[in-house]
């Protein structure tokens, strides 16, 4: 066995290199140009949210990891070695958001057949129990909520204990509470080396429960980094003022303006340091009326991945 | 089978893993198909139904039909195509798989094409077998009568030599909609009767449309599990026609399945 844990981290990395690299990945689908050049890579126990609106690309990218896409440019691998191998070893797992069940067996049996096709697998009754499904192992597919098929998605992922777990849109139609405990199976799991990328467009979601997003816009990686930072990026904020004789290039002189709409004696500023800013409105242009808005998270997502003129596909 | 790795739960993950014998061939996948064909209260009712209608409707009283009786060359022909249908519509089923993801899911496991096809014939020659003993039970219950190796060949190529549908029913499965599939195999198995000689003996046919019918799936097979009664005169075409068809057809079903990851 080729492990070894790193001192200092409750992280553990495994051999066999970065769990997720992407070169120059194009991937096209007739006239769309889905994914436009992505270079990411993820190394081995981060959880990474794959942040972005519907049509990002964030499915196309997440079909060529785990090996049902291939990239018309640029390469992609998964631990070392191409996608299908990982997949064939029981190295990658995914959770997909629909389909993919059959609906006339049972919770169990559905367990029970995706555990006989890898070599290396974990208890079936455990992988149930984990995704909290035990109590309805004997029912049908085809009679659970959506709810319960997401959880059965997520117990045949655990089954061949991956090194690498794709989630897209894990928790759709889960409750609060199936919400907690997934993310909860998912953080401890990650202690053991796990690494996971969940696509998502919920914000709020990402900044809670990965450690970097990656944010994607028209097939390209538009924003890289903790949700702090991701935030930082994008939550400038906005200061009104009136203005007697507002002077365009004065105003663009103050020290962190970093945008500018003047319309009559009323003046509109975007700007990281407001206050800064606020401050030399009031001394030395004579501002009245001013006000200082902060935008909000989703107003920050907006602003990062927000494109008017462009209609969006999934 | 699974096997545990035990106490590994608190441990790392480890990265020194092989890939499946057999291509993730196994016994459990091979009982969970099949129970969920057993359970098919449907697929179940047409499999036995339909060939025992078929036997009462058709049953001839003369012609000529070599050691046997023709009761004996009907039950053989029946039989024969209660096996091809079987075959066929349990195969067929992986339409409705496909509409449903899971072939794509399958494509998320080491499964290769191969071994899933093996699973698949095997399956549906399981229950081709319903068919195969009922006519036979019921022809000789009946009347009809012939030396007792001939219909052992006859019961034993039937068997193996309808599997043959089932690669079509799979190739037919992984291409079209799954709304679509069981009128096309429907049609389809009644015309690749005829063109076998199921329904009407090869010896009646005239030449010029045994030429075309050699070429068509269910010749071989039909030819062959009536060599018992008709003799073996063309074999090595028969063996042509079978190993031919195999090989295109589940070349085709492997090649679709592999094919076959879109979303759903």
């Amino acid at each position: 066995m080729m492990t070894r844990t790193q001192k200092g981290t409750d992280r553990t990395r495994l051999a066999g290199g970065a769990a997720i690299r992407l070169d120059g990945v194009h991937k096209s689908f007739g006239d769309l140009h889905a994914v436009r050049g992505i270079d990411l890579q993820v190394e081995q126990g981060e959880i990474v949210a794959f942040l972005g609106p519907n049509g990002a690309g964030k499915t196309t990218t997440i079909d060529m990891i785990l090996g049902l896409g291939r990239p018309d440019e640029g390469t992609v691998q998964t631990l070392g070695m191409a996608p299908r191998d990982a997949v064939s070893r029981g190295l990658v797992a995914a959770v997909m958001q629909t389909g993919g069940l059959l609906r006339d067996v049972s919770v169990a049996e559905t367990v029970e057949l995706t555990a006989s096709l890898f070599v290396h697998t974990r208890d079936v009754q455990e992988c149930l129990e984990r995704a909290g499904i035990w109590g309805i192992r004997d029912q049908r597919v085809g009679k659970c909520s959506g709810g319960e098929q997401q959880r059965l998605r997520f117990a045949m992922a655990l089954v061949s204990d991956p090194a690498l777990l794709v989630l897209d849109e894990p928790t759709t139609g889960m409750d609060v509470t199936g919400r907690r405990d997934f993310w909860a199976a998912i953080r401890s799991d990650a202690r053991r080396g796990r690494t996971v990328l969940f696509a998502t467009h919920y914000l709020e979601e990402a900044d809670q429960y990965a450690d970097r997003i990656v944010l994607v816009r028209h097939g390209e990686v538009v924003a890289d980094g903790t949700g702090a930072q991701i935030k930082a990026r994008a939550s400038g904020r906005t200061i009104r003022a009136t203005l007697d004789r507002p002077d365009r290039a004065a105003l663009l002189a103050i020290e962190g303006v970093e945008a500018l709409d003047i319309r009559g004696e009323s003046v509109t500023i975007g700007a990281h340091n407001s206050d800064a800013v606020a401050r030399a409105l009031l001394n030395t242009m004579g501002a009245r009326d001013l006000e200082i808005t902060a935008q909000g998270l989703e107003e920050a997502f907006m602003t990062l991945t927000s494109d008017a003129n462009e209609g969006a596909r999934a | 089978m699974s096997t545990t790795t035990p106490g590994s739960a608190a441990g790392t993950i480890s990265l020194d893993r092989s890939t499946p014998a057999y291509g993730g061939f196994n016994r459990t996948l091979l009982r969970i198909e099949l129970m969920r064909i057993l359970r098919n209260k449907r697929t179940m009712f047409f499999t036995v139904v339909l060939p025992v209608i078929f036997f009462f409707v058709f049953r001839a009283n003369s012609f000529n039909s070599g050691s046997g009786n023709a009761s004996a060359w009907l039950m053989v022909s029946l039989a024969l195509y209660g096996a091809f249908v079987a075959n066929a519509s349990t195969s067929a089923g992986v339409a409705v798989e496909r509409a449903q993801g899971w072939s794509r899911q399958l494509r998320l496991t080491p499964l290769r094409g191969p071994a899933y096809i093996l699973t698949k014939v095997l399956v549906s020659s399981a229950v081709a077998v319903i068919p195969l003993v009922v006519v036979y039970g019921l022809g000789l219950a009946f009347g009809s009568r012939a030396p007792a190796g001939d219909l052992v060949l006859a019961f034993v190529v039937s068997w193996l030599g309808s599997m043959l549908m089932a690669l079509f029913g799979l190739a037919v499965g992984f291409l079209l909609p799954s709304e679509n599939t069981m009128q096309v195999m429907g049609m389809a198995m009644t015309l690749l009767a005829f063109g076998g000689g199921v329904f009407i003996p090869q010896p009646v046919f005239s030449h010029a449309f045994d030429l075309f019918a050699r070429w068509t799936p269910m010749y071989g097979v039909t030819a062959m599990a009536h060599a018992g009664l008709a003799g073996w005169s063309g074999a090595w075409m028969w063996v042509l026609n079978i190993v031919g068809w195999a090989a295109v057809l589940g070349g085709s079903a492997v090649w679709l399945f592999r094919r076959d990851t879109g979303r759903v």
